[in-house]
């Protein structure tokens, strides 16, 4: 008989079967922030604890005294998840236990309030992995713009479309020059899987960014939410890599997607975010996602 | 060990003797010093901490929590405006039943900057849970310091503990210091509910109301039962190294008529004042409020009371003077001073006693009896 643990993981299968995010939790259906989490925990194992800012990932774990999750959850208030972790971090060292410290945060914790945490504690060489699933908006406050909501999607704050840009939370971090940083989708499950693993098996500080499409909050039917992540990458609106050590590659799905991406407009289409996007901000959209394929491929091919 | 140093230099030498596991530090005038030695303690080799140079208070106090609940010792040190940005973990701390000790150098709030003592500070945080210990000298704060840790972590209080020193009144002054071998008075640490990764639970999810509020219950129960521990440490203290502190310290109140109550420096300069006036005839006493949280039962029926309040509740009154107003009903006289840094001097002090109108409200210098 096949010992599915010393198997390497290259089809879904051999994922451990092992769960630590229970079913029945209170996510939102079709919530994919909490599939991506299911995946990670997997990837992690008995032996991490989560630490986690206000969010909806704080909500998904429901209410005391229960709680979905089979790994210990450390609640922290919104701006505190990196700090909170480099505590964790360095208590363990102390100790010399070897246990996983992961942050799981959103966005909104991550690029606007937690942002200041989170650059001190990679500019620190805290040994930790963070993971920021981006849905894109605040989800637990109602769907209100953050700073990595993207240009045109409407919000409740926004209810205009947003005028700016999405915050490119991926070249600030990388600009602390972390041993090893990735994106996911949480489409690609096999992949986020791989990328835990590794990130886990790397001392020092660990970055992982998955895009997590959010039915009520990019207003699209919850049966799509696999789709929708499919039609990001494949698009070339989210390109998935990993960058270990300062190099870039760019992983399996994405590198299709780059050379012939498919049109924006499918992503754009079923979102219900993106309702009467104007012309003008669809043309920047498309200008955004060429210029994002071709800085990855020039960095890839190592021209600069 | 006998030598002499400053306030903030006995706050980290007590640091080295507790040998935290892990220590968060960001520096702000008049607390800075305390973070500069224990660097130097731990590059040096004589303290063994792991040393997080974080880059603000807020994480300073969240790198803390994370510390404290992932089982080992932590110790941080703050100031103010420092004090007040880490105030959501502040209470973070508390609720989450994590026995961090903290010193806080008492300076004013800006603006304008003013970087003198105030205890406005730590008055902001008095209802966060914490127990907040103020000291008058050198020697108390090093003792003061290693006592916290004990009372934090014993398993009747579990609450985090804040020690007050007044900015550079206190913090930059020289005075003699005695050091210990503590020995084994610093039990190992052990938090109960540490995170243990073979016993997986949520640590403050959503919570109703009904578990919530007996949350808040169990934080006052402790805070009452941290009276009987406070006494039991500060006796342990005593028998084995030979000083000796309560809720209050008194001075010449026994047979006192008028008794001065005031906290930090200006407690200990009161005594000075006390001396002038007995030698005038006048039948006074001081009392220094050491525990603010929990606040001490005082024993002032029947005397007059001149409250100095080194803070200002604006729309309501001194701190320290409401307080003692609806712990003993007694009409103190209130004297607001020192505030920013205010000079007090004993004269000034024993002026308060001499001209003194019982339920009224005197801003020192701004609208004088005098
Ligand atoms: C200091 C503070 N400000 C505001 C809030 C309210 N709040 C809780 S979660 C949240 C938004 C979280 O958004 P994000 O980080 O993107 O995670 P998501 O909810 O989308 O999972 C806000 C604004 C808070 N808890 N603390
Ligand atoms: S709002 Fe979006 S991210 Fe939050 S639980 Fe619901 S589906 Fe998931």
């Amino acid at each position: 008989m096949t010992d599915i643990n010393a198997r390497s993981v290259t089809n879904l299968s051999a994922i451990p079967k092992e769960e630590y995010l229970y079913k029945c939790t209170s996510a939102c259906a079709g919530c994919s922030s909490s599939l991506c989490l299911r995946y990670v925990l997997k990837a992690a194992g008995s032996d991490s604890v989560l630490v986690v800012p206000a969010c909806c990932t704080s909500v998904i774990q429901g209410i005391y005294p229960g709680t979905a999750m089979n790994v210990p959850v450390y609640n922290v208030a919104f701006a505190a998840a990196a700090a909170c972790a480099s505590g964790m971090s360095e208590a363990f060292a102390a100790m010399g236990r070897e246990t996983n410290v992961i942050v799981y945060a959103g966005d909104g914790g991550t690029v606007d309030i937690g942002i200041q945490a989170l650059s001190g504690a990679f500019e620190r060489g805290t040994n930790f992995l963070y993971i920021c699933y981006d849905n894109e908006a605040y989800g637990n406050t109602g769907m209100q713009r953050s700073g990595s909501t993207p240009l045109g999607a409407r919000t409740t704050t926004t209810p205009g479309g947003k005028p700016t840009t999405k915050k490119d939370l991926d070249r600030i971090v990388e600009a602390h020059n972390p041993p090893y940083m990735a994106t996911a989708c949480s489409a690609y499950p096999l992949d986020l899987y791989k990328k835990v693993e590794k990130a886990l098996s790397i001392e020092g500080p660990k970055f992982i960014h998955i895009l997590a499409p959010c039915p009520p909050g990019w207003r699209y039917p919850t049966e799509k939410t696999v789709e929708m992540g499919k039609l990001a990458v494949k698009t070339g609106t989210w390109i998935l890599y990993e960058r270990e050590f300062g190099k870039l590659s760019i992983s399996g799905p994405s590198k299709a997607a780059m050379k012939r991406p498919a049109l924006l407009e499918d992503y754009i289409k079923g979102q219900g975010r993106f309702k009467n996007v104007s012309p003008e901000t669809l043309d920047l959209m498309r200008q955004q996602v060429q210029q994002n394929i071709q800085r990855l491929a020039r960095e890839e091919a190592g021209v600069c | 060990m006998l030598t002499i140093a400053t306030g903030n230099r006995a706050v980290a030498d007590a640091v080295k003797a507790a040998k935290p596991g892990v220590i968060a530090a960001y520096p702000i005038t008049p607390q800075t010093e305390i973070v500069e030695q224990i660097a130097e303690y731990v590059t040096a080799g004589d303290l063994s901490s792991r040393y997080i140079p974080v880059e603000s208070e807020h994480s300073a106090m969240a790198a803390c929590i994370g510390a404290s609940v992932g089982g080992v010792r932590t110790f941080t040190a703050t100031s103010s405006h420092g004090l007040l940005y880490m105030h959501e973990m502040v209470h973070w701390a508390a609720g989450a039943r994590l026995p961090i000790v903290m010193a806080n150098v008492n300076r004013a709030l800006g603006p304008g900057w003013n970087t003198w003592a105030e205890h406005t500070d730590a008055f902001s945080q008095r209802d966060t849970g914490w127990l907040q210990v103020f000291v008058g000298t050198v020697q108390e704060a090093y003792d003061a310091t290693l006592m916290a840790f004990k009372i934090a972590e014993d398993e009747r209080v579990l609450l985090p503990v804040m020690v007050n020193l007044d900015g550079f009144t206190l913090s930059h002054i020289t005075q003699s210091l005695d050091t210990v071998e503590i020995g084994d008075f610093l039990p190992p640490f052990h938090l109960p509910h540490a995170i243990d990764t073979a016993n997986p639970l949520g640590y403050g999810p959503m919570t109703g109301p009904a578990d919530h509020f007996r949350f808040r219950w169990d934080i006052e129960r402790s805070m009452r039962d941290s009276r009987g521990v406070i006494t039991e440490v500060e006796h342990e203290f005593a028998e084995r190294f030979g000083r000796s502190y309560g809720p209050t310290e008194d001075y010449r109140c026994e047979d006192a008529d008028v008794v001065v109550v005031a906290m930090g420096t200006l407690g200990k300069e009161a005594e000075v004042a006390i001396d002038r006036l007995r030698d005038e005839g006048i039948k006074a006493g001081s009392m220094r409020l050491r525990w603010f949280r929990p606040f001490p039962d005082l024993d002032l029926a029947g005397r007059e009371v001149v409250v100095i309040d080194r803070d200002y509740s604006f729309g309501f009154g001194g701190v320290v003077a409401h307080s003692i107003k609806s712990k003993t009903g007694i009409q103190p006289y209130s004297v607001i001073a020192g505030l920013g840094g205010q000079e007090v001097t004993y004269n000034d002090i024993a002026d308060f006693v001499r001209n003194r109108h019982p339920g009224e409200e005197m801003w020192f210098g701004v609208n004088d009896h005098v």
